[in-house]
């Protein structure tokens, strides 16, 4: 029973640092820029897509036909070589096995300037409108970013294998000094889980020991007064954008060898996402990773069936039902400063 | 016409759009077949979501309060009227009396809940207990939902009102309204006249006191506070009367094609109803439905043009040039409708918030405003802070 | 916009209030009226229109491509054109290629999204407006269903494409609907047998199922084949349909004390699950002393392929694969892979051999009326369309074949190579008494007339 339990705890890491990792980035905008980002789940189906691309433009092929050889159906054979690895011989292979690490080269860059772009272009002119009217521009931009990702990539989820030395699972139980074999988890998603950890602490850090972070923090904290000390907020603030763009990218980047994404995959996390915020406390980044981490946790125990047997149905609802209750009985959320977007 | 006027106790702008609105309604078979969208299930479709974007539209367009969860209801309302159909009779009126009680008292828990938070906080209370409701409907709740299958009629349903009255018809029943089938055209015209009639109460609600009230709390809820009045009665029955709505229009989904599935109450269809009510015009008496209308055309009409479609209309492009255009519009309908969609939202949210009934304002404003400067403001989204 | 339908006598009445009264009244003069034969889209003109119902999008977009070139495939062999593919095998037929009953098949498509709403949705569209004669197509059990009952209630035959739930030619069968692919039983018979030879008797299984029709049905008919055989069931999970990440399911798997995990999933929830498993290091665990396993009871080339390395060695059945030797899966095999460059999936063979086998019951019967056409279906004996003598039983509206049980390739050779068929389970152990699953078919007279 107890290694069932340590399982599932180590699931719900898992499960919650990506919760954490897409809530931070949304919660990031929220914060600094008083927008309500429903586009944010559209950055990280685009992180994914940017592995994905890396990817197909790594294995891209040149087809010579053997007009000697024919398949089962009677054509000439097709014979396929990767160019990579025509041009750079092993080194090219390599490449290939390890596309998704290698593909944040590509993701930061590419997300940054999207980020950028969203923010100059649209989302700008939203900062003095409605809250409703920002989540109705960005939900319309999350439907075109997403159709254009379908339209380019298809609808079919296309799978991004992790390479091959993470494949596997890795023996925690016997690192812990247990027998071994009871206690294995994929490496991968211990990976995913540092890898959300270091973003997280890489994110904290800048915002706590650089000059740039504390004049976002304080702008976060009291626009106009900043803004009076003759601060240029509003580039930084096009920065903070960029920087959330990358983190939630970088998250999907990860995601791929976890779930082949499609261009649906930013939908299905959205919702996900303004729970894990709002249950952490809107504008709190602590908030927004204390319960991406507290949530999937819930989730990952919510699954077992010892839990499903006394509550039915719990692993479904689990997440929503934790949302309802802390809005009812506490609407700061779990860390949430007093006053933000508090009627 | 003023023994009618003072009947309907509508004041004589009021009727001549309820009489416009009707006619535009009724005579949709006639209007819209050039459009290629006159057939039964379609119209049907048509008025029906009109229905549910009206309703919300009684919530979101006076009261300000966006509800991302409003296709909970209208779920509820679906299952409650197949469940009507199988307990008790195939007839319309029980089933549709039924949906809309039950999907009126799931409205009073929710709204009751949801109410006592504002803002995004209600938008994300709302979308919980919508997604709750899916996922449930989905697992656990299968013995009444049955599932991602649908709820459907089967040969050997009780239907005990039914049966009593006599020996039932060999074959699957189909839904009517005291002996007259409700499928095809007729259906259509049911659905019609409900959604005439809806309408009738949505121009009531705008133009009485609880209307101006509602009103009141979307402009400034704390000054209401302030003055004593507690506003929160007024918001739960709106947001209750919209449920209803809503419900009404699940049962007429039901009634029209017998059965129920859980995706209707998914988030993405809450989400699609907020999209009809902006795209049409929020806060307006016809723009919530106009919406409506331009989405299920698009999502049915636009969405089946494939290549073949596309290279007749541009027959008249040159050949090597025609794949090229055929290609780039391609993107743009069929499977790609949803791009079209999209875009088209944004820059109505940019540039045109109050929706098409604004941009149909400007229009009209251009050719009147030699005589008299436009009247109201166009409608601004605002939400209950 | 070129939707000029012939002015029918729906056209003429639309409209006006007039419509309600005239509209619900109409049935009445039409069916006792001048005409015997009066149905449903009835064709007129030099054409007929077959609607081709297709997930397009959603968790089955992928079979749902693979259907459509089957559809467009079908109908060019049945107007005459290409090869003629199964035309030249299939016996007995009166096929010759020159159309349907001297006119000429053209056909509509419509998208599903995977969902039995839109389903019904573009089903009714491709009735209601564009005439459709015949409704095929569909990837998932709920849509089949769905559209199958839609079918009964307008009059127009459904010849189901890929569904695998007992219950679609089981409680829910409908007269109008008709079903060529197997069935989640017919999977548990066929594989238990090779599931004893390869991994003995002794075993414990854990089920994780898709919530819904086809999971259920699929979960009961392994458990029924498995135990029968000694196995015991460590615990049955349901998990939401397009659940995405399915790791807080397969956590418990892994010390539950069983040694062979039975994946009743489809698509892409399939793929996503099998390859979770293997990452969670299933396939290298030892349970009990016994190598743990991991089953799949029903999956699809292009399944195999979304999954990539870790469907080797996997057991699964197949309703038919485009390596079989038999004349008539070469000939469609030969035809499609000329066409489209890449051999066809199981979903394009029944697809494509549903739409063959109603042209084929309409030419016998000599029209295209529904009651007519369905006698000549029902109790069809015929072969060469694949997997050996097949017939259509009348009882239930299922198709009885030899069933196949593959094993994913251990070295595939190319990117289609990926499945072994490890043997072929004759037509007579995988037939059923129709009674075991209820249902009741319903009337095919008098025939609906759509509205």
């Amino acid at each position: 029973m107890f290694d069932a339990i340590l399982l599932q705890f180590l699931n719900g890491l898992d499960k919650g640092g990506a919760y954490a990792l897409i809530a931070l980035g949304l919660t990031l905008v929220f914060g600094t820029l008083g927008v309500v980002n429903f586009a944010h789940g559209a950055l990280f189906m685009l992180g994914a897509f940017c592995a994905v691309a890396f990817r197909q433009i790594l294995t891209l092929e040149t087809v010579t036909i053997d007009p000697t050889q024919l398949n089962p159906w009677g054509q000439p054979l097709e014979i396929r070589t990767p160019l990579v690895q025509g041009w750079f011989g092993d080194f090219g292979a390599v490449l290939v096995d390890w596309s998704v690490p290698v593909s944040i080269l590509l993701a930061i860059p590419v997300m940054a300037l999207l980020g950028i772009a969203f923010e100059r272009g649209l989302i700008k002119h939203f900062y003095k409108r409605p809250h409703a009217e920002q989540i109705l521009v960005t939900f319309g931009l999350a439907i075109v970013l997403q159709e254009i990702v379908k339209s380019v990539f298809g609808a079919n989820p296309i799978p991004q294998p992790m390479p091959a030395a993470l494949q596997g699972a890795a023996d925690i139980g016997a690192l812990i000094g247990l027998t071994p074999g009871v206690i294995t988890y994929p490496l991968w998603r211990l990976v995913y889980f540092l890898f959300s950890l270091g973003i997280i602490g890489g994110v904290f850090a800048f915002l706590r020991f650089t000059t740039f972070g504390m004049v976002v923090r304080a702008g976060m904290a009291d626009r106009e007064t900043v803004g009076l000390l003759g601060i240029n907020i509003s580039r930084r603030f096009t920065f903070m954008f960029g920087l959330a763009s990358v983190v939630a990218g970088l998250a999907g980047v990860m995601y791929t060898p976890l779930l082949p994404p499609n261009y649906h995959l930013g939908m299905d996390f959205l919702v996900l996402s303004f729970v894990v915020v709002v249950v952490g406390g809107m504008g709190s980044l602590p908030g927004a990773v204390a319960a991406g981490f507290l949530l999937g946790i819930l989730q990952s125990f919510a699954s077992m069936t010892e839990v499903k047997a006394i509550v039915p149905g719990i692993d479904q609802i689990i997440i929503y039902l934790v949302a309802v209750v802390i809005l009812l009985v506490r609407p700061r959320g779990l860390l949430g400063r007093r006053g933000v977007m508090e009627a | 016409m003023g023994n009618l006027v003072s009947k309907l106790s509508l004041s004589r702008r009021d009727l001549l759009l309820l009489l416009a609105f009707g006619a535009a309604v009724l005579l949709m078979p006639l209007w819209l077949s050039p459009f290629g969208a006159a057939y039964p299930d379609l119209l049907q479709k048509f008025v029906i979501y009109a229905i549910f974007a009206v309703g919300f539209n009684l919530l979101f367009g006076l009261t300000g309060y966006l509800s991302f969860g409003h296709a909970a209801f209208l779920g509820a309302g679906s299952y409650a009227a197949v469940w009507s159909f199988k307990l008790l009779s195939m007839d319309a009126l029980p089933a549709l009396i039924f949906a809309v009680a039950i999907s009126g008292i799931f409205a009073l828990v929710i709204g009751y809940l949801s109410l006592r938070r504002s803002g995004i906080y209600f938008s994300i209370l709302t979308l919980a207990f919508a997604q709750m409701s899916y996922n449930l409907a989905y697992s656990v709740l299968t013995p009444i939902t049955n599932g991602e299958t649908g709820l459907q009629l089967a040969l050997d349903d009780p239907r005990v009102l039914d049966r009593a009255l006599g020996p039932q018809p060999e074959g699957l029943p189909v839904p009517h309204l005291l002996g007259l089938e409700l499928t095809g055209y007729t259906g259509f015209f049911f659905c019609a006249l409900v959604l005439i009639l809806a309408f009738y109460i949505t121009v009531k609600i705008f133009s009485s006191p609880f209307g101006l009230m509602l009103r009141a709390i979307k402009s400034n809820q704390n000054r209401m506070g302030y003055m004593g009045f507690d506003t929160k009665p007024y918001a739960l029955t709106v947001f209750v009367i919209s449920g209803m709505f809503a419900g009404l229009a699940g049962a007429l989904l039901a009634i029209t094609d017998p059965l129920a599935g859980a995706e209707r109450m998914q988030w993405t269809a809450s989400g699609e109803v907020v999209l009809m009510t902006i795209l049409g015009g929020v806060g307006t008496l016809v723009g919530p439905a106009l919406g409506a209308v331009v989405i299920k055309y698009f999502e049915n009409i636009f969405s089946a043009f494939n290549d073949q479609i596309l290279s007749n209309a541009f027959a008249f492009v040159p050949e090597g040039l025609r794949e090229t255009v055929v290609a780039i519009v391609g993107k743009f309908v069929g499977e790609g409708w949803h791009l079209t969609l999209g875009l088209i939202f944004v820059l109505v949210v940019v540039f045109l918030p109050g929706g098409i009934m604004e941009g149909i304002r400007r229009i009209m404003s251009l050719f009147r405003r030699a005589q008299r400067p436009a009247k109201g403001a166009p409608a601004r989204i605002q939400p209950a802070e | 916009m070129s939707h000029t339908k012939v002015f029918g006598r729906r056209s003429v009445l639309r409209g006006g209030l007039a419509g309600i009264l005239a509209t619900s009244t109409m049935p009445l003069f039409f069916t006792r009226g001048a005409y015997a034969q009066e149905f449903c889209n009835a064709p007129t003109g030099d054409t007929v229109t077959f609607g081709f119902n297709l997930p397009l999008t959603g968790a089955y977009a992928e079979e749902g491509a693979d259907e459509q070139k089957a559809y467009e495939l079908a109908v060019k062999h049945l107007n005459g054109e290409g090869d003629g593919g199964l035309i030249n095998t299939l016996k007995p037929t009166v096929l010759k290629g020159n159309g349907l009953l001297g006119k000429k098949v053209v056909f509509v498509t419509g998208d599903t999204a995977t969902k039995a709403d839109q389903a019904r949705a573009s089903a009714t569209r491709m009735i209601e407006r564009d005439g459709a004669i015949m409704i095929t197509g569909g990837s998932s059990s709920s849509e089949a269903i769905a559209v199958q009952g839609l079918c009964q209630e307008m009059g127009v035959i459904f010849m189901a494409g890929l569904t695998h739930s007992n219950d679609t030619t089981g409680k829910d069968k409908k007269r109008y609907g008709f079903r060529h692919f197997f069935n989640a039983y017919m999977s548990g018979i066929a594989l238990g047998p090779e599931l004893a030879k390869a991994y003995g008797k002794d075993r414990r299984a854990y089920h994780l199922t898709a919530d819904y029709t086809w999971g259920w049905t699929q979960e009961e008919s392994m458990r029924q084949a498995t135990e029968a055989l000694g196995w015991q069931t460590a615990q049955a999970v349901k998990t939401p349909l397009g659940a995405g990440d399915f790791s807080q399911y397969l956590t418990p798997v892994l010390n539950s004390g069983a040694d062979v995990l039975i994946l009743n999933h489809y698509g892409n929830d399939m793929v996503n699950s099998l390859t979770q498993a293997v990452q969670f290091g299933m396939r290298d665990k030892q349970v009990n002393g016994k190598q743990f396993e991991i089953v799949v009871p029903l999956f699809s080339e292009l399944m195999a392929k979304g999954a990539g390395p870790a469907i080797k060695g996997i057991f699964g059945t197949s309703n038919w694969h485009w390596a079989l030797p038999d004349e008539g899966s070469k000939a469609f095999t030969k035809s499609f892979g000329a066409e489209y460059g890449s051999p066809p999936s199981q979903a394009a063979h029944t697809a494509y051999v549903q739409a063959i086998l109603y042209a084929d019951a309409v030419e016998r019967a000599g029209t295209f009326y529904p009651p007519a056409v369905i006698k000549a279906l029902e109790d069809f004996e015929f072969d060469g369309a694949g997997n050996g003598p097949t017939l259509y039983r009348g009882a239930d509206h299922q198709c009885f074949k030899n069933v196949l049980v593959v094993r994913g390739n251990e070295s595939p050779t190319s990117q289609y190579d990926v499945l072994n068929v490890v043997r072929e389970v004759p037509r007579e152990e995988v037939t059923y008494d129709p009674a075991i699953f209820g249902g009741d078919l319903g009337p095919a007279e008098p025939v609906p007339l759509c509205a």
